[in-house]
């Protein structure tokens, strides 16, 4: 009776590590489900609101200008942050805030995102931190999944007068 | 005839069995626990590849050690570059966040570690494309930490994590 407890034993985890490795390669190569949190990226997406990220984008390079990301923090690598793609690498991006006098701009330099929320007013970004690496960068948000009423494909960005062309 | 195409079907099963088992294990334990990798270019000698192209080196990278971004100065790491994010490039801590460098080639002389990330530099100053050129690194972007040399055997050796008593920081933030 012991020998088949054990062996119940083994078989549990067994199955348990072989489905935590699968969940691991779901996540790490199609994608998952996150739950986001916070303010910055009003109106698109909302406190709590629980969204469908996937992660083959960001493996072949073909992250486009106007995504929404999850990324790592860059002052905080344990935690990530959820942000719009404002300019991809060689794009001039404006780093001075609505209220200067003088606008500054700069480039994004290679190997680089210039992230910010679509809540300008309540986001701490790339106005902040700076150019954020690419290779932080998790995944890309396609879909939302809850609330139900704003089930689908997200909307545009609210700011498009960050997105400087040429 | 009947007996001969149930083994058939049994082989197949066991198979696609073997083959979902064994294809996430692997993978994540490549990604997760431990790989192997060869280092190539000249900018950790004399620690990592004395013998220039002829002889690469093969490094065992660790990546269940660093699961906690726990890096100590002195430690060889892999990281995903800055500058591209398809390569992987292998450096030496040099500080951690608080700490105030010395700085050789960099835009400012000094530069004090910003919270949650690092400085890392190539053993071969001059030949190193470091944060010397880049800046100071994100944790985020922390690979692996390099622990073993596999290859070539007369370079068999645990990598001790060892700081060049030149490279020390000007201050700690955290002992």
């Amino acid at each position: 009776m012991f020998r088949n407890a054990l062996g119940k034993t083994f078989r549990f985890l067994g199955y348990t590590v072989q489905y935590g490795c699968i969940a691991h390669c779901a996540f790490e190569y199609l994608g998952g489900v996150v739950v986001c949190s916070g303010p910055s990226m009003e109106p698109t997406i909302q406190n709590s609101d629980i969204v469908f990220s996937e992660n083959l984008s960001r493996h072949f390079y073909c992250i486009r200008k106007g995504d929404i990301v999850i990324a790592k923090s860059p002052n905080d690598p344990k935690s990530n942050i959820c942000k719009r793609v404002i300019g991809l690498e060689g794009d001039k991006v404006c780093t001075s805030n609505p209220s200067d006098f003088l606008k500054s701009h700069s480039y994004v330099p290679k190997g680089h995102v210039w992230l910010e929320g679509d809540n300008l007013r309540n986001s701490t970004d790339s106005r902040c931190y700076g150019p954020v690496p690419y290779g932080l960068i998790r995944g890309r948000i396609c879909f939302k999944i809850w609330p139900l009423n704003d089930f689908g494909f997200l909307r545009a960005s609210p700011n498009g007068h960050r997105f400087l062309d040429d | 005839m009947a007996q001969a195409q149930g083994f058939g079907r049994r082989y197949i099963k066991a198979f696609f069995k073997g083959f979902f088992v064994a294809v996430p294990v692997t993978v994540t334990f490549l990604d997760r626990v431990a790989c192997v990798a060869r280092v190539e270019g000249a900018s950790m000698q004399p620690s990592l590849n004395p013998g220039g192209r002829q002889e690469s080196d093969v490094v065992l990278l660790n990546h269940w050690s660093i699961r906690n971004y726990d890096v100590q100065r002195g430690d060889i790491v892999s990281l995903v570059s800055p500058r591209n994010p398809e390569q992987k490039i292998i450096k030496r801590v040099i500080a951690l966040e608080g700490d105030i460098i010395k700085t050789i080639g960099y835009k400012k002389k000094y530069v004090k570690v910003p919270h949650g990330h690092i400085w890392v530099e190539g053993d071969h100053h001059g030949h190193s494309f470091d944060s010397n050129a880049f800046g100071p690194v994100s944790l985020g972007l922390l690979h692996a930490r390099a622990t073993h040399i596999l290859w070539p055997p007369k370079r068999w050796q645990k990598l001790q994590p060892m700081l060049p008593p030149e490279r020390k920081p000007l201050q700690k933030e955290q002992e």
